[in-house]
C-alpha cells in the first residue's frame, strides 16, 4: 500500500486537470476528470449523467449515485514592464456535482444531474493598475439537468433533456482611471445579477462497435442568462456625479456557450482509455453589454469578441482491483480570448492539464473518488484594447501567467 | 487506518499549489540607473516645477508635482530622499496665500469648476498658508513660482523686507534658508547628484499672458535684470549669461541632469483656447444686427476720414463674428471719432441723443479699437469679458444696456496678444530654446524638449497605452480623463505633470541609457470639479 502511494503521488505530482478557458470550469465528476475530462464515450458511474447521457442506459446498476466537489486555486501574476507593474490575484473554487440514474426498464434510464459547469472568481486588489476594467468578479451557474436514456440495442442509445439554469453575477469596477471622490477614494461600481434563471438542453448518443470500443457524442446548448431587474450599485462617487452615477436598474445578459462533444473510449483488460474532442462556440459571446435602466449613463457595451475554441483530452483507467482504480488524464485547452481582447477579468490563455486520480471502493460498496489536477499555462504578453476613454480606446496589458491547482473528493454508489 | 491516508489527497492538492512565476520577472536587474546617480535629485525651476496649478499651489496638488512623481520613479534605481517645501499648514487644501493675515488678490485659491455655474472659479475656501512664515530650510523642489532665470541668482529674493519692494518672492520667502541666500545656493546645498532645472518660462511667458502689457528688453537693450518690469521680456545676453551660470553650478560638482526647453504660446490653453471669433449671429441676436450695424457703419465712415475704415467690419448675420477688442500700437482716432460723432448726433443721424460725455466716452474706446482677426490670441481671462456691460454706467440705460464688452465696446488690450506681441513672444522663445540646447550640449545634460513635446500636443500626442493627449483646456465630459492642463490655464493639473514626468523619465532613458519604469498619467487627477461652490 506504502508503495503504491508513492506512485500515486508521483503521478498527481505530473497530472491533474480543471479550467477552460472563459469562465467554463470542466470539472464535473472526479472519476473523469482524473482522466483529463474525458467522458462522452465512457460508461464509468452516473457521471456519464453530465457527459453523455446516452451513456446511462448502459450502467449495470439499477441505481447509481455519484457526488463531489473540488476545492481550486488559481493564482495569476501580471506584470507590466514599462510602468514597472506587477499584481498577482489567488482565488479559490469550489464547483460540485450530484448526480443519479434509475433503470427504469432494461431499455429506459432516467437520471438527474446537479452541476457548475461556468464559474469564474477573480479577485484582484481594490483600485489595482486594471480596476478600471475589474476590481472582483464572481460568476456562477448551477445547471438542474434531468435526463431520460434509450437503449435502441446494445449497441446504440440516446438520450437527453432539457437544463435549467440558476446563475448570478456580481462585478466591481472603478468607473474610470482618474475619477474620485471629495476624499481621493476611487469611484467604482457594482453590478449585480442574481437568481437569473434561464433554460436549455442536452443531447447525445453512443455506439458500441464491441464489447471494447464504444464513441460518443453529446452537445449542450447555449444558455443565454438575462437579468432584466439587476443592480448597480455606485461608491465613491463625487458631488458633481451623483445626478449620473446613480444606484439603480440594469438590464443586461450572459451567454454560456453551446458545446458540442465527440469521443471515443477503448477498454481492454484491466485498462480503459478515452479521447474526447470538445468544441465551446464562445463565438456568441461578442460583448458584455450593461444597460443601465432610466440612467443618463445609457448602455455600456464591453466589447470581448470570443472565438470557438477547442479542447483536446486523454484519459487511462487502470483497474488494480475490486476496491481500487488508478487514472490519469492530460488535456490541452485552447482560450477562447482573442489577442487585444485579454481581460483581467478571465486573464487566462491556452492551458496544459494534468490529471490524476483514483477511487476507492469500501467494503459497503460506497466509493471514494478522489482526483488532483493541475493546469499550466504559459507566459502571455497581451492586452485589452476597448476600454474607451474620452472617445479613445485604450489598453491594459502586459505580462500574465497564471496556474490552477485543485484536488477534489467525492462519493459513488451504485447498487 | 491507511484508507484515511487518502482524505488527505485533496488538501495536499492546495499545498502543492505552487504560485506561477513569469519567466521575465521584474527583480532587481530590471531598471537600472545608466550612467547617472540618481542618489540625491534636486529639481530647479519655476512654478512648472513647484507644482503650481489651477492659479495656485495648495498640498494635493503639489504631492504631484512632476518632480515629485520623478523621485518616486527615481527610488527603484537608486533614487534617495525627495523634500518639497512644507504645505502641511494648507488645511483646506486650497492654496492661496495670506500676507500677515489679509487675504491678496494676487494669490487667490486654486481654481475649481463650478457645475451649477459651468466656469471655473476660485475655491470659496480659506487659504491657511502665510507667506511670511519662514520655514528655513532648503528642499529638493527647489522650484520657486514666478521665478525667471535672473531670480535664481537673485539675492535677496528670499528676504521678507524686500516683499513690499517686489524684489523677493513669497514663496521663496517661505524657504529660503536666510535673508540674503539665491535660490540656487539653497538648491546646491543639497549637493545634487542628479538635477532637473525647467527655467526660462517666465522670462518670456510673463509677458505673453499679460497681454503683452511689459517692455521686450530685446528691443530696450536692458541688460539689468534689477530694472525689469515683471512682465518684460528678458533680453537674450542676460538670459544666455544666467543660464550659463546656472548651468555651471549644477554641473560643477560632476552632477548629471535634465533640462527643458521653453513652451510655445501657441501650445498653451491660456492663448488658444477662447476664439477670435466667438460671435455667432445668434449670440449677439440676429434681431439686433441691423442696430448694431447702424452703429458700427457709422464709426466705419468716420474712421475712413482718416484712412481706418477697415478696422470695423459690418456684423454678418451668417458667420461667425470676430471680436471687438484694443490695439494699442494702432494709431488713436479718438479726435476724429469725437467729432464725427458729435456731427452725426447734432445732424440727428443718431437713433438717440447723446451728452458730450458719452460722446467722448465712445470715441475714446475706439480710437485704437478693431475687430480681431485669425492673428490675434485671445487670453482665457477674455472669456469672462466676452458680452459683459462696462464696469460704470453711462449714465443712459439705452446707451448702457447697447455697450457690451467685445460686440460694441472693446475688450482692453491687455486680453489680446496681438501678432506684434506674438513675434517679439516668439522670438525670445526661440532664441532662449537654442541657448537652452545649446548650454546642454555643451555639458553633456539631456534636453527635453517640452516645447517639441506641447506643440505636437496640440493636435494630440499618443502615449503608450494608446491615449491621446492633447494641449486644450478642460471642455466638459469630453475630456475629463484626458485633460492635462489646469484650470489656470498655462500650468499643467497633476495628470499633466504626470505626463511631462513620463516624458523626462523617456528623456533620461535614452540619453543616460538608464532604464526607469515610465508614469502613466491616466490614473492621476484632473480638474477639480465641485457640485457647486
Amino acid at each position: 500500500m506504502v508503495k503504491k502511494f508513492i506512485s500515486l503521488s508521483l503521478l498527481s505530482l505530473i497530472s491533474y486537470s480543471a479550467f477552460a478557458g472563459g469562465y467554463r470550469v470542466a470539472m464535473q465528476g472526479n472519476k473523469q476528470l482524473a482522466m483529463g475530462h474525458t467522458g462522452v464515450a465512457v460508461v464509468n458511474g452516473a457521471e456519464s449523467v453530465f457527459f453523455n447521457p446516452a451513456a446511462t442506459v448502459y450502467l449495470k446498476d439499477k441505481w447509481n449515485f455519484s457526488a463531489g466537489m473540488n476545492v481550486l486555486v488559481a493564482d495569476t501574476k501580471f506584470q507590466n514592464e514599462t510602468y514597472g507593474w506587477e499584481n498577482e490575484t489567488r482565488n479559490v473554487g469550489t464547483p460540485i456535482y450530484a448526480y443519479g440514474t434509475y433503470k427504469a426498464t432494461d431499455w429506459l434510464t432516467v437520471g438527474l444531474a446537479i452541476y457548475s459547469p461556468y464559474g469564474s472568481a477573480v479577485d484582484w486588489d481594490r483600485d489595482w493598475q486594471g480596476a478600471h476594467l475589474v476590481n472582483n468578479i464572481d460568476l456562477k451557474a448551477f445547471y438542474f439537468q434531468p435526463t431520460v436514456a434509450i437503449k435502441v440495442s446494445d449497441r446504440f442509445s440516446f438520450g437527453g433533456g432539457p437544463i435549467f439554469v440558476n446563475g448570478g453575477v456580481t462585478f466591481n469596477k472603478n468607473i474610470s482611471r482618474s475619477m474620485v471622490d471629495e476624499h481621493g477614494n476611487k469611484t467604482d461600481v457594482t453590478i449585480e445579477a442574481k437568481n437569473v434563471t434561464a433554460w436549455g438542453w442536452t443531447a447525445g448518443y453512443m455506439f458500441n462497435f464491441d464489447d471494447h470500443l464504444r464513441v460518443g457524442m453529446n452537445y449542450r446548448s447555449k444558455i443565454i442568462m438575462k437579468e432584466s431587474d439587476g443592480k448597480a450599485k455606485f461608491y465613491d462617487v463625487p458631488g458633481f456625479g451623483e445626478g449620473m452615477f446613480q444606484n439603480g436598474r440594469i438590464k443586461a445578459q450572459m451567454p454560456l456557450p453551446a458545446e458540442f462533444s465527440v469521443g471515443v473510449s477503448y477498454e481492454w483488460n484491466k485498462w480503459l482509455f478515452a479521447f474526447d474532442y470538445n468544441r465551446t462556440f464562445w463565438k456568441i459571446y461578442d460583448a458584455l453589454v450593461i444597460d443601465f435602466v432610466n440612467s443618463p449613463l445609457g448602455t455600456s457595451v464591453n466589447p470581448r469578441n470570443y472565438k470557438d475554441s477547442s479542447t483536446y483530452r486523454l484519459g487511462a483507467q487502470y483497474t488494480v482491483n475490486d476496491q481500487l482504480s488508478l487514472r490519469a488524464g492530460w488535456y490541452y485547452d485552447e482560450s477562447p480570448v482573442q489577442d487585444g481582447y485579454f481581460a483581467p477579468e478571465t486573464p487566462r490563455n491556452d492551458s496544459r492539464a494534468y490529471t490524476g486520480g483514483l477511487t476507492y471502493k469500501f467494503k459497503n460498496g460506497l466509493g471514494i473518488d478522489l482526483v488532483f489536477s493541475y493546469l499550466h499555462f504559459s507566459d502571455t504578453n497581451n492586452s485589452y484594447d476597448y476600454f474607451q476613454e474620452d472617445g479613445q480606446n485604450v489598453s491594459f496589458g502586459g505580462t500574465y501567467r497564471s496556474a490552477v491547482t485543485s484536488g477534489g473528493i467525492g462519493v459513488s454508489y451504485s447498487f | 487506518m491507511k484508507k484515511r491516508y487518502l482524505l488527505v489527497l485533496p488538501a495536499l492538492a492546495l499545498l502543492a499549489s505552487c504560485k506561477p512565476e513569469i519567466s521575465d520577472k521584474i527583480d532587481s536587474g530590471t531598471y537600472y540607473p545608466g550612467n547617472a546617480d540618481f542618489s540625491t535629485y534636486v529639481a530647479v525651476g519655476n512654478s512648472l516645477t513647484a507644482g503650481f496649478m489651477d492659479g495656485t499651489v495648495y498640498r494635493s496638488g503639489q504631492a504631484n508635482s512632476f518632480p515629485s512623481i520623478l523621485a518616486r520613479q527615481f527610488e527603484v534605481v537608486g533614487g534617495g530622499q525627495f523634500t518639497q517645501p512644507s504645505f502641511d499648514k494648507d488645511i483646506n487644501d486650497v492654496g492661496g496665500l495670506l500676507f500677515g493675515g489679509a487675504v491678496n488678490p494676487g494669490f487667490k485659491t486654486k481654481m475649481i469648476i463650478n457645475m451649477s455655474t459651468g466656469g471655473p472659479e476660485n475655491i470659496k475656501g480659506q487659504s491657511t498658508l502665510e507667506a511670511t512664515e519662514q520655514q528655513k530650510k532648503a528642499y529638493h523642489n527647489a522650484g520657486v513660482p514666478g521665478a525667471k532665470t535672473f531670480h535664481l541668482l537673485s539675492a535677496g529674493y528670499g528676504n521678507p523686507a524686500n516683499l513690499a519692494l517686489g524684489k523677493a518672492n513669497p514663496y521663496f520667502v517661505r524657504t529660503a534658508t536666510s535673508e540674503n541666500v539665491t535660490v540656487l545656493e539653497d538648491a546646491l546645498s543639497l549637493s545634487p547628484t542628479f538635477f532637473s532645472n525647467w527655467i526660462g518660462a517666465n522670462d518670456v511667458l510673463s509677458y505673453a499672458t499679460s497681454g503683452g502689457e511689459g517692455v521686450d528688453q530685446n528691443e530696450k537693450g536692458g541688460l539689468n535684470p534689477g530694472d525689469y518690469g515683471a512682465n518684460d521680456i528678458t533680453h537674450v545676453g542676460v538670459f544666455q549669461d544666467v543660464y550659463g551660470k546656472i548651468t555651471n553650478a549644477l554641473t560643477a560638482n560632476g552632477a548629471k541632469g535634465v533640462v527643458a526647453t521653453i513652451p510655445d504660446v501657441t501650445a498653451i490653453p491660456y492663448f488658444t483656447t477662447v476664439p477670435y471669433n466667438p460671435l455667432t449671429p445668434e449670440l449677439i441676436g440676429v434681431d439686433k444686427i441691423d442696430q448694431l450695424n447702424g452703429l458700427i457703419g457709422m464709426l466705419k465712415q468716420i474712421l475712413a476720414k482718416g484712412g481706418q475704415g477697415d478696422r470695423l467690419q459690418m456684423i454678418s448675420k451668417e458667420a461667425a463674428n470676430p471680436l471687438l477688442i484694443q490695439d494699442k500700437s494702432l494709431a488713436d482716432m479718438s479726435a476724429l471719432l469725437e467729432m464725427g460723432i458729435k456731427q452725426a448726433v447734432d445732424a440727428g443721424l443718431f437713433p438717440i441723443k447723446l451728452e458730450p460725455a458719452q460722446i467722448k466716452l465712445i470715441a475714446v474706446s475706439f480710437g485704437q479699437a478693431r475687430h480681431a482677426t485669425a492673428k490675434d490670441l485671445m487670453l482665457l481671462t477674455s472669456k469672462a469679458e466676452i458680452g459683459a456691460s462696462l464696469a460704470q454706467s453711462t449714465g443712459n440705460a439705452t446707451i448702457d444696456a447697447m455697450l457690451k464688452k467685445g460686440v460694441t465696446f472693446p475688450i482692453g488690450d491687455e486680453f489680446v496678444l496681438n501678432s506684434v506681441e506674438q513675434e517679439k513672444v516668439k522670438n525670445a522663445t526661440t532664441q532662449f530654446n537654442l541657448i537652452i540646447k545649446q548650454i546642454a550640449a555643451e555639458k553633456g545634460l539631456a534636453v527635453a524638449d517640452m516645447n517639441d513635446i506641447l506643440n505636437k500636443a496640440v493636435s494630440g500626442l499618443r502615449v503608450e497605452d494608446g491615449q491621446i493627449y492633447t494641449a486644450d483646456y478642460f471642455k466638459g465630459m469630453g475630456n475629463l480623463n484626458t485633460v492635462m492642463f489646469s484650470l489656470d490655464g498655462v500650468h499643467l493639473n497633476q495628470r499633466g505633470y504626470a505626463f511631462i514626468a513620463a516624458e523626462i523619465l523617456r528623456v533620461i532613458n535614452r540619453h543616460y541609457d538608464a532604464k526607469i519604469p515610465l508614469v502613466n498619467p491616466a490614473v492621476y487627477p484632473g480638474p477639480t470639479l465641485l457640485p457647486n461652490n
